[in-house]
């Protein structure tokens, strides 16, 4: 069953759903992009319909909410640990079909990689529903047909932007009464099927072809181009890397907060130890070390998908221009010129 | 909900300096690690690292840390009666079913010496539990020796090779680890053996490339890894090399498995 929530006419809906949900939504902050002039689209807590940006792809991704940038997790002192508090709020996270499969990726590991759920994602995650923004036909850099990850078919709500307002698919029976007197409307979502991007993830058959690969001297062009910055892994709608840190209040060190961190493998140091051990220490090996993650290694634990969702964000965030559809590309030709050597 | 990343505390009951650079605490705890298991201590000012347990016994178990680096810890300045806090114990430890009743040889290289020492003081205590024990323990120089009483000790009950990679030291030999491995008659075990090989990540390669020179099959290689760990439970990933995680599937790995653990 679908409704038109009128443009002029929401003012009440937005504050009733507002009275027992946080909406958070992709949200334009003006004159904050990496260029002059230029905007940026992140997620944020939104009031109505009219601060959500649709026709345009965000430049980072919804995982922000889910798991944000930097939070406290603990607070300690001399003689004790206290996890920090969380809302218990309902949440609705508007979120695009490659974000929503980002957050089932993510989730694989966050709650079940080596049988213990995190805490700090499940109760996050455990106050989220999903509402769909509908994508009508994607953005030059999107890949998410090849990488499967363009429908979807579980939300509680999904939405259209037309001219006479937004279009929504109740499909939760407890929304429901959010939309009761609205005037109805057909609408069902539809999903991209086709791209003007589109790549083959390439089969590593065994682990010494894996060897062989990291070895490929392909790899070896990053070095001169990749900054290690790690922008393409903040914007990465999947990537979960992180690193604890503690903060100290004032004089006594017993007394602070352990805060998470989101990290990058991209970035010099990511691995390093106390006693001057480092893994990775060139651009070309950690940028290896993210490609082979995204397109082998995660599925190879978890089984059924690729890391990557193909959203595109970590080409537009590049200020390299580092592509990630050529860089695969690049990968594929590596894999196919040792397989047929090895044969 | 259950919070896996919650440190608990325990109470120091002493404090002890090994050598200039290291002290043993022992913590009144009731955590049983396995040998080889390690624990997520909490550093005040920085955090958390993993730390391996050098000895165990009814409710206590101490580890070892070094205050090495520009900044000394003020971790260094807890004294008995002192609160640490603890989480774990983490990992899959020595497969001690697969060790139990052989030959076994130990290589270590520096601090890798930690993660098998506690196992070593159970073959020290316990005879019957190896046939016999070969340890070839090197490191990079006088400073970096640690473990000294231990080492005394194992030198009495155990065949015991000690080095230093390039400096003299009397009744030491002087060179690196890998280079006394030929040393070791390995069909003298009658295939009844496992190799243990912990140090940095350089010196586990090669000494496990020279062991399977020496003939050795490498499913009778065990080997340690380290890595930085923030969580410990698989989320960080921190310790990940392709799809293993070594906080969860290690540290200890056959070198079946471990000769494709490539970072
Ligand atoms: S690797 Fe790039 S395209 Fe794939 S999910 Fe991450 S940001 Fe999107
Ligand atoms: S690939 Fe681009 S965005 Fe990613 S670390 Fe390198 S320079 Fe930065
Ligand atoms: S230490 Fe965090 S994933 Fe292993």
């Amino acid at each position: 069953m679908g409704y038109l929530i009128g443009k002029g006419e929401d003012a009440a809906f937005w504050a009733k759903l507002r009275q027992d949900y946080d909406i958070y939504a992709p949200k334009r902050f003006p004159k904050q992009g990496r260029f002059s002039d230029t905007d940026i689209i992140r997620y944020d807590r939104v009031e109505s319909g009219a601060e959500i940006v649709f026709d345009e792809k965000s430049d980072y991704p919804a995982k922000e909410v889910l798991t944000p940038i930097c939070q406290a997790i603990l607070y300690f002192t001399e003689d004790e640990y206290r996890a920090s508090k969380a809302s218990q709020r309902p949440i609705l996270l508007f979120m695009r079909p490659c974000d929503i499969h980002a957050m089932q990726h993510q989730e694989k590991i966050y709650l079940e990689n080596g049988g213990v759920a995190d805490l700090y994602y499940r109760r996050m995650r455990e106050r989220v529903h999903i509402v769909l923004m509908e994508c009508s036909e994607g953005w030059d850099t999107c890949f998410c047909v090849s990488m499967g990850t363009n429908r979807v078919e579980d939300y509680a709500l999904a939405v259209r932007q037309t001219e006479q307002g937004l279009l929504f698919d109740v499909r939760e029976d407890a929304l429901k009464t959010y939309f009761a007197g609205q005037p109805a409307a057909d609408f069902q979502p539809v999903f991209v099927e086709k791209n003007s991007v589109s790549v083959t993830v390439p089969e590593i058959a065994d682990k010494e072809l894996l060897l062989k690969l990291k070895e490929h001297p392909f790899w070896q062009q990053f070095n001169g181009r990749c900054e290690s910055c790690g922008a393409c892994t903040i914007a990465c709608s999947t990537c979960t890397c992180f690193t604890t840190r503690d903060v100290i209040y004032g004089d006594n060190p017993a007394v602070g907060e352990r805060r998470r961190v989101t990290s990058s493998c991209q970035v010099s140091g990511f691995d390093d130890m106390a006693g001057g051990i480092s893994f990775r220490k060139d651009a070309a090996s950690r940028m290896r070390y993210k490609m082979l993650h995204k397109f082998r290694d995660y599925k190879a634990r978890f089984g059924d998908h690729h890391m990557c969702v193909g959203c595109g964000r970590c080409t537009d965030r590049c200020p390299q221009f580092i592509s990630v559809t050529a860089t695969l590309e690049k990968m594929a030709a590596a894999v196919a010129e040792l397989s047929s050597a090895s044969k | 909900m259950n919070n896996p990343i919650m440190p608990v505390p325990c109470e120091i009951l002493s404090v002890k300096q090994e050598s200039r650079h290291e002290y043993t605490y022992r913590v009144k705890t009731d955590i049983r690690p396995k040998h080889g298991q390690f624990l997520q201590l909490s550093i005040p000012k920085i955090g958390e690292a993993p730390i391996s347990v050098s000895g165990q016994g009814d409710g206590w178990l101490d580890f070892t840390i070094r205050s090495v680096g520009k900044v000394t810890n003020d971790i260094f300045r807890k004294r008995a009666g002192d609160t640490l806090f603890l989480r774990g114990a983490y990992g899959n430890g020595w497969p001690l079913e697969q060790l139990a009743g052989k030959h076994l040889i130990f290589i270590t290289g520096g601090t890798g010496l930690a993660p098998v020492r506690s196992l070593l003081n159970h073959c020290a205590t316990d005879p019957g539990f190896a046939r016999s024990v070969r340890l070839i323990a090197g490191f990079k120089n006088e400073e970096g020796i640690i473990f000294a009483e231990d080492l005394a000790r194992w030198q009495k009950c155990f065949q015991t090779t000690y080095a230093l990679d390039k400096d003299e030291k009397a009744g030491w030999r002087t060179g690196l680890v890998t280079a006394f491995i030929k040393e070791i008659d390995f069909h003298a075990f009658d295939a009844d053996y496992a190799v243990l090989i912990v140090g940095p990540p350089v010196m586990m390669k090669y000494a496990g490339l020279e062991a399977v020179a020496c003939g050795v099959p490498e499913e009778k290689i065990w080997v340690s890894f380290e890595r930085k760990m923030s969580c410990a439970i698989g989320k960080c990933g921190h310790c990940r090399i392709d799809e293993t995680y070594v906080c969860l599937d290690g540290p200890v790995f056959n070198y079946q498995q471990a000769k494709y653990l490539v970072d």
